[in-house]
């Protein structure tokens, strides 16, 4: 249905992120941004200086004397609810009353009239507590038998032990993946409202509007229709914001209801590190067994991880780890488990990948070993495991993967990065045996969409179109930078065909779209540019039902395109035409829905279908190494990667290209260091080292491979974009443990733990040339 | 003369005046809760993400220079007689993006958006000084600007291409430089300003003479430069600092003075202030220099700072120590001077009286026979605290080694020379086998401490293997030694 004169800003093209102007110019309105109500006034959490014990009194004598406090929020003021457990496992008290879990946990908030007073009041409660013994270690809480926060998974196919025994190879090790904070530039923070009656009203920062509605609701002990939470805009959640915000909410609006008062709570920096979940951190162990051509037999790997105090999400996202445990891989006979672990520390949470990464990084460490092991190139190895482009090959979960494309796509970036002659030069560089090493990997990436909890797999939409053709667009998902709501209103914009600028985005509000689901796990444009398109369809469908009375033409004698409607052989401006079908009376307003078709999941079997389809990419990273300080830098970068036919190429690039240097940060700079006490001690900018733009590849080539379209019905054919490059930032982890293992000849897998900082690359550097851990291949089959 | 009691500054187009202002109070905060401009946005609050950066202007010697600094650790009193420049103040009046700005949005250089002031801030700075920067250049400018969303690819490709958008000569800061010279010419009195809020007090000295009486009246005032460890201890530890004596503003310690045989920085010489007289005199600072935070705190930051603060992880004083530096001390009208070493006692604790300041630092030149190199070791290359600072200096004579002054931060509780090792090296030749030794008597000097930013074994693996280092870097090889930025 192409037409001479097109529409400004529709799918399939390059837009700006609709806010752009706004944020260069400082207009973009964030939530410590809006106008505060007269009387405000500043919440702040006063928190524990133990990682574990028991709470026996909190003396607020010098709290409550302190200049300008006003008053206490404490766990008694509680009356509806005090837990904020996404899952409804009732593990996560706003404020504990027993037993503290750890090291700067939040016992109380002050409220006070400034922002300053409240947060130097909060330092003065006097706590009252009998010390426990604390472990925030995963392998040191599975040795201390401390308890599973949420039950394990394990998924299972073929007979491992067999298989194991029986392979030519096996080799057997142990790989320490690092957490992760979100670092996003805005922290958290809500504001609340008080309203009429029961009513409370939030502007909040979150990925989860309805959740922190609920959440809210079930504190105040009100229903949630009194409840309202908005967001316009965060800056940045990446995770961080699906579940974490609750606490903040909830104490802002107790404040707000007590006092009858607007509530702001904004938690300096390192409180906001300290006091809200990361990525999980985790061991992994593995056992796998393969042939002479690195074909992997049998896969046993045991995924353990740091899930703080209460469950949080790490139910979902340890379940995620094991479903990207094979990454690409096809593992003929598998046996995946999980072990979510308490510890002493702050209850970890979603961050882009949801425990997948951790999953394929480990799977890219055994393709590293094996190859190591067999002398041949890492890449040689994992083609030869990639599962079939043809279909048929099962997961560890029993769905079938019949979209592969990464075989024509890691064909394409070999050759586009040149990657089989600079590996060669590498090799040849390394030879000459100086104090700069090189490396260079190439690490392919299949990551499976659709919430794994089938039932946040729903979105809605609202659509008005007012009597002057304009048009106001609201929709369940939320804006946190990744241009969600440009993308929506492209595919609204192309439905009606008319120009993007006709369309008014708003913020997220419960009140337009209810029961929403988090933005997250990538599927915000799946699922919301669905309900969008489908609350189009149906306005749409009435003006084709008006115009075919009105001008006496057959449905397909309607036509929208180019800001004009044609019905016939007229031809009418869009907001001539929508005035008249108001003057008609058609209903120019619609809520749009959409549920994702195919998917189910049975955990108690390990069985289903857990994702609609999957996304692919691949990546090729050089690195260089100080083999005196560990220090490192990447020389280049290449990635392809897959968003099937996109709707913004240029928004989807720029996620590939983010992702890319987020997860690189994942596994280089980025490190969580918790002291004796408990105490993590990197928790501000200044001691939390995420990437800088001198961090960058020294050469960066990005390209969306688009000649790939999904095979699913998916919004326009498109792919979700959010968390699948995330994983691409493992080519450079791999090319950094090549070039330490150069020192070493390649005879032995460095091993290196994640993140690799200088000090690990130099430390493995160390440990090679002094002969190694003496692991690698127990080579029981051939001796 | 009497004191004034306000501070008088521009803001962006506004002559503003403060009675009201405390020790404590920042200027992001002004900004945000006093004067609605949201635009400056408080990311981390110790000036290291540069989502609050703004331009301050101040009259150098009758000149007007602008620099980037991060409002959320500029102490608001520290203003007087400034012109600061926020976003607000950035497009025209008709709308129209600046061209910065414009260059942003064209290359998608936004994602959560919440950053991008702080950026464009930055950008527009590094812009009026280079409107066609190379990418290495827009990579140091970029130091203090963290963003979490974009990969910084999109924005490097704005700075590169904003030279098309427009030229700085047309820029607003430009066109009414004369003016706005003026109206800060019009600000200066040469007053002592004291200023209070709520029992919080501010003091800016009239001239060095006055701040040396006014710490004898107040000898237990916080002494405060460019507050960027200062400012932390009121946005970080909630501490009080009244009263605040402010030295930044004082044109008498901003001296750069060069003779044939030393060079002397006052010791209100910012990082970016004393780049150009140090990389003239020893070659071998400029690659460390930026290597030192960000450019905001460089712009910001003292040298004198940095050593009256005693920080066992300063990153000037090793490289100081190794040159060979004294400091000298004023209290009243008295002056003494000591090598620099031994002004660090012990971890905290400094040869420093109450009411006596840092007034100035006199660094020898080296001979043509010295060796000198500096190494900063840590966890992220740019705008991170050193898990190892290493300096040598190390003086030959027909081969052999001389004299050798050799100095590490991170490895003790003070920055200090590795006596050892310098013992070891004197008297040799200058050789793989000398360094080695000299790397191998580390271990008698230091006892490094484990902590988030390194293991103790690290710290010395890496603190001797900077012995290797100097040693392949001052011998032809043809392989490289260091990672080579391209």
């Amino acid at each position: 249905m192409k037409t001479d004169v097109t529409i400004r800003g529709g799918v399939h093209t390059d837009l700006q992120h609709d806010s752009a102007a706004k944020h260069v110019t400082g207009r973009a309105t964030y939530t410590d941004d809006i106008n505060e109500p007269k009387g405000l006034i500043h919440a702040c959490l006063g928190v524990s200086d133990v990682a574990h014990g028991t709470l026996n009194a909190i003396d607020y004598t010098d709290v409550l004397a302190a200049p300008g406090v006003i008053g206490l929020i404490t766990a008694d003021d509680l009356t509806g609810s005090n837990d904020i457990s996404p899952t409804g496992r009732g593990d996560e008290p706003v404020f504990p009353t027993e037993t503290i879990q750890f090291h700067g946990q939040p016992l109380f908030a002050v409220v006070a009239e400034s922002r300053m007073q409240a947060r130097r009041a909060a330092e003065l409660a006097k706590i009252d507590v009998t010390p426990l013994p604390h472990i925030t270690d995963v392998s040191e809480a599975i040795a201390a038998d401390y308890p599973m926060v949420t039950e394990p998974l394990k998924l299972q196919r073929g007979d491992v032990e067999t298989a194991l025994k029986s392979a030519p190879h096996r080799l057997q090790g142990s790989m320490r993946i690092g957490g992760q904070d979100h670092m996003y530039l805005e922290g958290q923070i809500a504001m609340a409202v008080p309203g009429e009656d029961d009513e409370m009203l939030l502007h909040c920062s979150t990925q989860h509007p309805s959740e922190a509605q609920h959440m809210v609701a079930h504190a105040l002990g009100v229903p949630s229709n009194a409840v309202s939470v908005n967001v316009r805009r965060m800056g940045g959640g990446f995770g961080g914001k699906e579940s974490q915000m609750n606490l903040f909410c909830v104490v802002a609006a107790l404040a707000a209801r007590k006092w009858g008062r607007a509530v702001k709570i904004r938690p300096d920096r390192d409180q906001d590190m300290t006091a809200t979940g990361k990525r999980h951190d985790f061991v992994v162990d593995y056992d796998v067994s393969f042939d002479g051509d690195g074909r992997i037999h049998g896969f046993d790997g045991t995924y353990a991880a740091r899930c703080g105090f209460s469950a949080d999400l790490s139910g979902p996202v340890t379940d995620r780890a094991l479903f990207h445990a094979d990454n690409a891989y096809f593992y003929p006979h598998v046996r995946l488990v999980s072990k979510p672990m308490k510890t002493n520390t702050v209850s970890n949470t979603a961050f882009r990948g949801f425990g997948g990464p951790q999953g394929v990084i480990a799977a890219e460490r055994v393709m590293e070993e094996i190859a190591c092991v067999l002398g041949k190139d890492p890449l040689e190895v994992r083609k030869a495991n990639f599962y079939s482009a043809r279909g048929g090959d099962l997961t560890p979960y029993h769905q079938e993967v019949n979209d592969s494309i990464l075989d024509r796509l890691v064909g394409e970036l070999e050759d586009s990065s040149d990657y089989q002659a600079r590996r060669k030069a590498v090799l040849d560089y390394n030879a000459r045996g100086g104090i700069i090493r090189k490396g260079i990997a190439l690490t392919p990436v299949k990551f499976g969409i659709s919430f794994t909890a089938t039932w946040f797999n729903q979105a809605g939409a609202l659509i008005h179109i007012y009597n002057d053709g304009s048009i106001a667009l609201n929709h369940g998902g939320t804006e946190m930078g990744q241009g969600l709501n440009t993308k929506i209103a492209q595919v609204v914009a192309e439905a009606f065909q008319v120009d993007f600028d006709r369309i008014k985005i708003t913020k997220t509000t419960t009140e337009k779209v209810p029961n929403t689901s988090a933005t997250a796990a990538s599927s915000g444009t799946d699922l919301n540019g669905m309900a969008a398109l489908n609350a189009a369809e149906q306005i749409k469908a009435r003006l084709v039902k008006f115009a075919c009375e009105h001008w006496n033409v057959a449905p397909d004698g309607v036509r929208f395109a180019a800001n004009m409607v044609h019905a016939g052989a007229e031809s009418i401006p869009f907001d001539s035409f929508i005035k008249q079908a108001y003057m008609a009376r058609v209903q120019l307003s619609a809520t749009g829905f959409y549920k994702t078709p195919k998917i189910h999941w049975d955990r108690a079997a390990g069985k289903g279908t857990p994702f609609y389809y999957f996304a692919y990419g691949a990546s090729v990273s050089e690195v260089s190494i100080d083999t005196l300080t560990g220090e490192y830098q990447i020389e280049r970068s290449d990635v392809l990667h897959d968003v099937g036919l996109s709707l913004n190429p240029a928004l989807d690039l720029g996620q590939v290209e983010g992702a890319f240097i987020q997860g690189v940060g994942w596994l280089t700079t980025e490190e969580l260091w918790w002291d004796e006490a408990g105490r993590l001690r990197t928790h501000a900018p200044s001691t939390y080292k995420i990437p800088l733009a001198s961090d960058r590849p020294r050469e960066f080539n990005v390209k969306l491979a688009d000649w790939s379209q999904n095979r699913e019905r998916t919004i326009k054919r498109s792919k979700a974009v959010g968390e699948p490059p995330f994983m691409l930032g493992i080519s450079v982890f791999e090319a950094l443990s090549m070039a330490v293992a150069s020192v070493a000849d390649y005879r032995e897998c460095p091993r290196l733990d994640a993140p690799a900082t200088p000090e690990r690359v130099l430390m493995a550097v160390e440990r090679l040339r002094a002969g190694g851990t003496g692991q690698g291949d127990t080579g029981q089959a051939d001796g | 003369m009497p004191h004034r009691p306000h501070i008088q500054f521009l803001l962006n187009g506004t002559t503003t005046r403060l009675s009201q202002v405390g020790a404590d109070d920042m200027l992001l905060d002004y900004l945000r809760d006093e004067r609605r401009l949201t635009g400056s946005k408080e990311g981390c609050a110790e000036g290291d993400c540069g989502a609050c950066t703004v331009l301050v202007g101040r009259l150098h010697q009758g000149v007007l220079r602008y620099e980037t600094v991060n409002a959320c650790i500029r102490l608001l009193a520290s203003l007087d007689g400034c012109h600061v420049v926020t976003i607000e103040h950035l497009s025209g009046t008709d709308g129209r993006l600046h061209p910065v700005q414009q260059a942003m949005v064209d290359f998608h250089g936004s994602q959560c958006g919440f950053c991008t002031p702080g950026f464009v801030m930055s950008l527009y700075a590094l812009w009026m000084k280079n409107a066609a920067p190379s990418e290495q250049q827009v990579e140091t400018a970029l130091q203090g600007n963290l963003c979490r969303c974009t990969g910084y690819e999109p924005i490097i490709r704005a700075a590169l291409a904003m030279t098309r958008y427009g030229s700085a000569s047309d820029d607003l800061l430009r066109v009414e430089r004369a003016s706005i010279t003026a109206s800060l010419q019009a600000l200066q009195d040469g007053k002592r300003v004291v200023v209070e809020n709520a029992g919080s007090q501010a003091i800016l000295p009239a001239d060095v003479d006055d701040l040396a009486q006014v710490l004898l009246e107040t000898p237990d005032a916080t002494i405060v430069a460019g507050a960027t460890d200062v400012g932390l201890w009121v946005t970080k530890m909630l501490r009080s600092i009244s009263p605040a004596v402010h030295v930044g503003h004082l044109e008498g310690l901003k001296q750069i003075t060069t003779t044939d045989g030393d060079l002397t920085l006052g010791a209100g010489v910012t990082y970016s202030e004393c780049e150009q007289a140090l990389g003239d005199a020893f070659p071998h600072i400029p690659e460390f220099w930026d290597r030192i935070a960000g450019w905001q705190v460089r712009n910001m930051g003292t040298v004198g700072g940095n050593i009256a603060n005693g920080s066992p992880i300063g990153d000037t004083p090793p490289l100081l120590i190794a040159l060979g530096a004294e400091i000298t001390l004023r209290h009243g009208k008295n002056s003494r001077t000591l090598p620099l070493e031994v002004f660090f006692i012990a971890y905290g604790k400094q040869d420093r009286a109450p009411g006596e300041f840092v007034h100035s630092i006199r660094i020898p030149r080296s001979g043509s026979e010295t060796l000198n190199a500096a190494y900063k070791i840590s966890k992220r290359r740019d705008e991170d605290i050193s898990s190892v600072c290493a300096a040598f200096n190390v003086t030959l004579r027909d081969g052999k080694i001389t004299a050798a002054r050799i100095a590490f931060g991170g490895m003790a509780a003070i920055p200090k020379r590795a006596k050892a090792s310098e013992a070891a090296l004197i008297g040799q030749q200058f050789s793989a086998a000398s360094l080695d030794a000299a790397a191998a008597a580390l271990p008698q000097d230091f006892t490094p401490l484990s902590d988030w930013r390194a293991g103790a074994d690290y710290r010395m693996k890496v603190s001797q293997n900077l012995f290797r280092r100097f040693y392949l870097e001052q011998s032809d090889s043809d392989q490289p030694v260091r990672l080579e930025r391209a």
